[in-house]
């Protein structure tokens, strides 16, 4: 019995103090600012930044190969929390981007020159005859936007265009970089008048193939009371783009424009809000964070 | 040097770890995605079950036998293997930090890897001396580093194959890992 216990307890002993040094021998330095960075967040570990967990974002934020924002649950206080532990200036805040469609040109709007029945995917769809619809500028309605989303942020519509959740979307850019027409553009949160519409066709012609065409008339540049919305070459030809340093989201132009082809979307918080209960549309990440709480 | 290589043998074809005993299942199905990754995990449990069939060979014969207190063996080896374990985990952490993360939650099992303790006391059952002991724990680790490639190697081509949605990931696995078994038995015959 007691040769056992003292055997057991001798081998516990060495195997012990053999850890304890070489722990001390084989210790990996960690930075102290992962720890803190880690405390700082919401913990929900849910992904939007792009990196598996919160620790991996931490450790990418020292190693300074993330932007302090991409953290969509923890929003601008986090970032000043970051700012903080970091060292850095916290007025450099970028807010956050979500992805914003430049085509409304979808089914009973644009004019379908004839029906695609090829293999869904938008780069396919382009190459039979330019896409089905009229405008070869827009959408081409085929979803590759949406397979490309990681967070089911994009579903396509009813009208076959993608409709984007504003509270999923984390400003990836992988539906950027996917759609085969560039109407996919990230934007501010902030910014909320987009001109919708990309056809630098002559007014007349972009209009023939599609009732929500920007057509150049300059009305919305006579009526901006910033200066904010100009009609620029583009292309061949021109198209009205909005400079989002200077739009102060009146909608003025969103009003004026004929042909609806300006819109103001309801204001996107800046955070999301954490609800148990909330739809993704009221501003639920889907994180789990209120799950784990 | 004809024991030897009876034990070799035997140890990686016949009677191989997870082929024909089905002991260290957990990792040969959990980290055999990727050849690398399985490479990594061989290469970790080899080390682990080589040092590990030494050092309880040692405990058994020059402490746990002497005073008749051979009932301990199981804790005692679970001690010695665990802290071993430990001791890999942090090699590992501080000069291959890829191959830590790449093999992840498998690493801190090999503690409970039942082929390490399986091993160990077949090491005594069988009242090998220390030259044989570590032959016998090298073959089987050996032998456990081949199951694995050769899982991880059918697994990246299944990556590309067209299954049924029901039998695609785990299901997959299972089926080819019995298979594979039933391809082992062939070599029963060959001592």
């Amino acid at each position: 019995m007691l040769v056992a216990i003292l055997c057991l307890a001798g081998l516990g002993a060495v195997f012990g103090i053999i850890l304890g040094v070489a722990s001390k021998k084989l210790a990996v330095e960690v930075d102290p600012r992962v720890e803190e960075l880690i405390k700082a967040m919401p913990g929900a570990n849910c992904g939007s930044c792009g990196l598996p967990g919160c620790g991996a974002f931490a450790e990418a934020l020292v190693e300074g190969s993330i932007k302090p924002n991409a953290c969509a649950p923890g929003g601008a206080s986090l970032y000043e929390k970051i700012a903080a532990i970091l060292g850095t200036e916290s007025s450099d805040y970028q807010e956050r981007q979500v992805a914003q469609i430049l085509c409304q040109g979808g089914i009973g709007h644009s004019k379908m020159l004839f029906r695609y029945r090829g293999i869904s995917d938008c780069h396919a769809a382009l190459a039979s005859f330019k896409g089905q619809k009229a405008c070869n500028f827009g959408c081409v309605m085929q979803g590759s936007c949406s397979r490309a989303c990681p967070f089911g942020a994009i579903q396509m519509g009813a009208d076959g265009l993608p409709v984007i959740d504003y509270y999923l979307c984390t400003g990836c850019n992988n539906c950027v970089v996917e759609c085969p027409q560039q109407i996919l553009k990230l934007v501010g949160v902030s910014h909320l008048v987009n001109v919708r519409c990309v056809n630098t066709e002559k007014g007349k012609d972009a209009k023939a193939g599609c009732s929500v065409a920007c057509i150049k008339c300059r009305i919305c540049e006579k009526n901006c009371p910033e200066d904010a919305v100009h009609v620029v070459a583009s292309g061949d030809g021109t198209v009205a783009v909005i400079d989002y340093d200077k739009c102060t989201n009146c909608g003025i132009c969103a009003a004026k424009c004929p042909t609806k082809s300006i819109d103001k979307i309801p204001a996107i918080s800046e955070e999301v809000v954490l609800e148990v209960g909330a739809t993704p549309a009221a501003g639920c990440p889907s994180c789990g964070a209120c799950k784990a709480a | 040097m004809q024991e030897y290589l009876i034990i070799v043998v035997s140890a990686v074809l016949i009677n191989n770890i997870v082929l024909s005993q089905f002991l260290g299942i957990c990792p040969f199905l959990g980290v055999s995605k990727k050849l690398s990754a399985s490479l990594g995990m061989g290469g970790a449990v080899s080390f682990v079950l080589v040092l590990a069939g030494a050092l309880t060979w040692t405990v058994q014969t020059y402490l746990l036998d002497p005073y008749n207190i051979g009932y301990l063996q199981t804790l005692a080896f679970i001690l010695i293997i665990a802290s071993l374990v430990q001791f890999v985990e942090m090699v590992l952490k501080k000069y291959s930090p890829p191959l830590y993360k790449a093999l992840g939650i498998y690493l801190p099992l090999i503690t409970t890897n039942c082929a390490v303790l399986g091993v160990a006391i077949i090491n005594i059952q069988k009242e090998y001396t220390l030259g044989k002991v570590l032959m016998h724990s090298l073959s089987h680790a050996a032998g456990f580093t081949l199951a694995l490639l050769l899982m991880s190697g059918i697994r990246e081509r299944l990556e590309d194959a067209d299954i049924p949605e029901s039998m695609q990931g785990t299901p997959i696995a299972l089926v080819t890992a019995a298979l594979m078994s039933m391809a082992f038995l062939g070599f029963s015959g060959l001592i």
